[in-house]
């Protein structure tokens, strides 16, 4: 699972979940494969996504590098910025471990890189 | 009607690649799509060669291992979507389906309530799309219930818009997308293998009425015929002698 997805991603289908954002992550193994850079999408992502969010999930799987804890103001043109962010989001993969629910703790395996969102029956 | 179980790949590709044209995605911009059922990701392969990022959830483990095997770019998630798209607000520019709604109709469990389960589908697919996305949803409808059952669902849940079908008259190549809006209402897109402008049925149909209105031609019959010869003999004329072959049709073989 990649970080772009753990930062649309909630629990809020659960019963008894308000907001269920964001996930915690507990990672075992991760790992960092070359995708294609594409200046366009991730500046049209950088409006979408949580900031602070995306900071501390990969700072919890050991990722950050030196992304800032801060967004630059004009980013779209900042290829070196454009190309940290492309890195953390699209070429980070956690491939084992857990994400876990911000208000009930419920954890949700991540096996082969596949996050489980499966609920059971009384959950729903 | 084609069911799914006889689908070969290079159909599901041309539908998805339909879907993708009826999502209306903004030109040149790489857009972040929801691909809900994406099984093997072969939807999502049309999707990366448009130039767009994926995101697919699917129910079954076998199907996403292979998908992991055919190393989609697109990201995966296992996830049942009669339980909700677990997204947060606004994530996506556009969702699309290939021949996984019908699912939802079924109830495999005593615990599953098709309605209850369209209407949270569809409900937390309308809060993941951000403002005037579409979503295209290919599907196979048992009959109209099931077709009546999803549209009103997804209408409760705040979509606009309505099902397309692809070449109504051909049992074979007819498709059914179920083509969701989220702003405002905007008439849907037109079907392919529709031709409105022509009305050949209704023109020919009148012909034949007004033909038999007619009767048959008065310059056809044998009666006729031995009229004019008779008329030209009396001219003066040269005219063939009149035979049992007179005002005869002639045959197929000629």
């Amino acid at each position: 699972m990649k970080l772009l997805t753990h930062n649309m991603l909630t629990s809020k289908c659960m019963k008894g979940v308000s907001v269920g954002y964001p996930l915690g992550i507990n990672a075992s193994d991760v790992r960092v494969s070359e995708v294609d850079f594409n200046p366009d999408f991730i500046a049209r992502m950088i409006p979408k996504l949580d900031w602070a969010v995306l900071y501390n999930a990969a700072e919890s799987i050991g990722q950050l590098e030196d992304l800032p804890k801060d967004l630059a103001n004009n980013y779209e043109n900042d290829q070196e910025f454009l190309k940290k962010v492309h890195h953390v989001l699209l070429e980070v993969d956690i491939i084992n471990g857990e994400l876990v629910c911000p208000e009930t703790g419920r954890k949700f395996p991540i096996n082969n890189g596949i996050p489980n969102m499966l609920l059971n029956e009384d959950e729903v | 009607m084609s069911r799914p179980e006889h689908l070969a790949p290079p159909e599901i590709v041309e539908m998805s690649e339909r879907a993708i044209e009826l999502l209306l995605l903004p030109d040149d911009s790489p857009c972040l799509v929801l691909d809900v059922g994406c099984g093997s990701g072969l939807s999502g392969s049309v999707l990366e060669d448009q130039g767009h990022f994926w995101v697919g959830m699917d129910i079954s483990t076998a199907m996403l291992d292979i998908a992991v095997e055919r190393e989609v770019e697109g990201d995966l998630m296992l996830s049942d979507m009669g339980q909700g798209c677990p997204f947060r607000a606004g994530a996506f520019d556009g969702a699309i389906s290939i021949s996984a709604l019908q699912w939802l109709c079924n109830a495999d469990k005593t615990s599953h309530k098709p309605v209850q389960r369209l209407y949270k589908f569809f409900s937390t697919l309308y809060a993941c799309l951000s403002r005037s996305a579409r979503a295209v949803l290919q599907f196979y409808p048992e009959n109209s219930d099931q077709m009546e059952l999803i549209t009103t669902q997804s209408m409760k849940a705040g979509f606009y818009g309505g099902v397309v079908v692809d070449y109504p008259n051909s049992t074979k190549a007819k498709k059914f997308f179920l083509v969701l809006m989220t702003g405002g209402n905007v008439p849907l897109p037109r079907a392919l293998g529709t031709d409105e402008d022509s009305h050949g049925v209704t023109y020919t149909a009148k012909r034949e009425r007004m033909k038999q209105q007619r009767g048959k031609s008065l310059k056809k019959g044998r009666n006729w015929i031995l009229e004019k010869k008779e008329r030209r003999r009396k001219q003066g004329k040269e005219v063939r002698p009149d035979s049992k072959y007179t005002g005869r049709k002639r045959s197929g073989r000629f």
